[in-house]
């Protein structure tokens, strides 16, 4: 076990360090001189090169990409051509609030989710088991941008319940914090819920047919014990590599989610910065973001070996 | 291989398409007639406006009613729906014509060429998938193709991963290697030995591929990342009636359910095909 977190944490620094030179490299070949593009094309030649020299556009590709990485490694993210401010803070800042959503969401998904999937799986067939997969097969059709103007519609625009956009700090209040929250959140729960619920479901009745489940039954254990105690743990493993997924599809709905309601997070950053082709901005925040999704890859990883010991790490042995 | 022999009962029984496959295909093949066709039965032209008509709730003139531009938004529905299965079908197959050749290269050859292979997919799946989309579309403008061509890079690690999988248990099977014993060469192998079996699971891959990429191009184009105004698919209509959704509803209303049918069509679709090619499925269900 020991063995395999190291070497899964050597493959993420692995994969970091490839996507830093990608994401630089992606960023350097686009057409067009960067800096013409970012102080627009009515601007003089002064001020192109003004540009050039802020961003050392002029230094030789490697130079240029061996600051960049190396000012990342001291927690110097550079500075926001926009803005003019330093974007370690402006970062850190909206990645806690992202944070918040996503935290929140997760915890979310995982429990309702899971709840569903066992509820329908072991009542297999019955009423329930199809309302609850006709409504799941609903969710899961219906992207996230759709839901939140659905949300904005009628809980803001015919209820009143709930404010449709914007951030409120929780020195506000809790109960004006929440009321900020509860739209962002329930969006991206919609879908990642059905997307858990139907694998849960289909992993928990795959379960309830294995051998030692029949052999608990014949014991004469009570059927929850035996749904509890027996089929719940062998069945909640892929739903960890399930969830895993989910982290990225989350993220992705972040950006739609911030972008929708104007939540001031990560996401909303960086559709920002690529309107405004904030160049630095653009980098730090991808960059970011990968590194984030990299460690929860690695953290449900970790966990799916701890939950399933059976599981045997040979070189090319995992899938 | 030569097909077994079909007893009567089993005949009937490939006969009888699930229920899920011909609704969901009647729905899409609506869908696609739209896509072919709509711009010929469109009312009216897609960027014609009518500023007296702004916003007018759908009436006999305008079934769907008008934008905030006075233009009728069933004639943008129908061009849009071009543009939405186009990225969706699109991206589907860039992601089927990248990675089932490199999975099937994976899973046959093995050993070192397999090992790169699956480390160069693992990077590409190591950003999460609408920020491969940013990455690829932040800086030039974008468009149709370029949204396709992304989505479908973001898809092509799981249909490598797929193919990889599949193709390991052919490649172990004896009328492959007996062509390798015949001396037949490597692409031979691959296409038509191990190909014409493995691609069952991958159609039906594919086919959930082609919801998730219509979702997450109308997503890029809501971001502004995708088609650009004044020719617009779905997600840039949703996008685009977001100020009014108060005021004139529809606007917002009529692309977003036609998006959630389209999807359903193709889920319907996908869950039929999975029926129809693996047995296992089949008898599960009595």
């Amino acid at each position: 076990m020991i063995a395999y977190t190291i070497r899964r944490l050597l493959t993420v620094i692995a994969i970091l360090a490839v996507m830093s030179v990608a994401i630089f490299s992606i960023t350097q070949v686009l057409p067009g001189d960067v800096a013409q593009m970012i102080v627009g094309q009515f601007a003089t030649d002064d001020q192109v090169k003004a540009v050039r020299g802020r961003l050392h556009l002029d230094d030789p590709a490697h130079v240029q990409y061996l600051r960049w990485a190396g000012g990342f490694l001291q927690g110097d993210f550079g500075k926001s051509m926009m803005m003019d401010r330093p974007l370690g803070p402006l970062i850190g800042e909206a990645m806690a609030r992202s944070a918040v959503l996503a935290g929140i969401s997760i915890v979310l998904v995982a429990v309702i989710g899971i709840w569903l999937g066992v509820y329908a799986g072991v009542r297999r067939g019955t009423r329930a088991d199809r309302f609850i997969s006709v409504g799941s097969y609903f969710f899961i059709s219906v992207p996230e941008f759709f839901w939140a103007i659905l949300a904005v519609m009628l809980f803001t625009g015919y209820l009143g319940w709930f404010p449709s956009t914007g951030y409120a700090s929780l020195d506000e209040g809790f109960w004006t914090w929440a009321r900020h929250i509860v739209l962002p959140v329930a969006t991206l729960v919609s879908g990642l819920v059905a997307h858990v619920s139907r694998l849960t479901r289909s992993s928990m009745i795959e379960t309830m047919q294995a051998q030692y489940i029949t052999a608990a039954r014949a014991k004469g254990l009570p059927e929850n014990i035996v749904i509890r105690r027996h089929a719940l743990r062998n069945a909640l493993v892929p739903t960890i590599t399930v969830l895993a997924i989910d982290v990225g599809l989350l993220m992705g709905g972040i950006v739609v989610v911030e972008t929708v309601f104007a939540y001031p997070g990560l996401g909303r950053l960086l559709i920002f910065a690529i309107e405004q082709k904030d160049l630095p901005m653009i980098q730090a925040g991808i960059l970011v973001v990968t590194a984030v999704y990299a460690l929860a890859n690695l953290a449900a990883d970790l966990l799916y070996a701890f939950f399933n010991p059976r599981i045997r790490y040979g070189s090319s042995a995992a899938h | 291989m030569a097909a077994l022999p079909l007893t009567e009962a089993t005949a009937a029984y490939r006969r009888a398409w699930p229920a899920s496959f011909v609704a969901g295909g009647t729905i899409f093949g609506l869908v696609v007639l739209a896509a072919l066709f709509g711009p010929l039965v469109a009312p009216f032209p897609y960027d014609q406006m009518d500023i007296m008509a702004r916003m007018t709730p759908p009436d006999a003139t305008h079934w769907l009613g008008t934008d905030e531009f006075g233009r009728d938004v069933l004639s943008r529905l129908l061009y849009g729906a071009r543009l939405s299965l186009l990225m969706g079908l699109g991206a589907t197959f860039v992601s089927l014509l990248v990675g089932v050749p490199l999975g099937l290269t994976a899973g046959y050859k093995g050993g070192r060429i397999d090992e790169s292979i699956m480390r160069a997919i693992d990077l590409v799946i190591s950003v999460p998938p609408i920020l491969m989309g940013l990455l690829l579309l932040s800086l030039s403008t974008p468009n149709v193709w370029k949204t396709a061509f992304a989505v479908g890079i973001i898809y092509v690690p799981i249909m490598a991963r797929l193919t990889r999988a599949v193709t390991l248990e052919i490649a172990r099977e004896e009328f492959v290697l007996a062509a390798r014993a015949r001396g037949e060469r490597l692409w031979y192998i691959l296409a038509a030995e191990i190909l014409p079996n493995a691609w069952p699971p991958i159609i039906v891959e594919a086919a959930l591929r082609v919801t998730f990429a219509i979702m997450l191009g109308a997503a890029l184009s809501f971001l502004g990342l995708g088609v650009q105004p004044p020719s617009s698919d779905w997600g840039l209509m949703i996008a685009e009636a977001r100020p009014f959704i108060d005021t004139a509803p529809w606007v917002a209303l009529a692309p977003g359910a036609l998006l959630c049918i389209t999807v359903i069509a193709v889920n319907l679709v996908g869950d039929g095909l999975r029926e129809i090619l693996d047995p296992r499925l089949r008898k599960g269900r009595g």
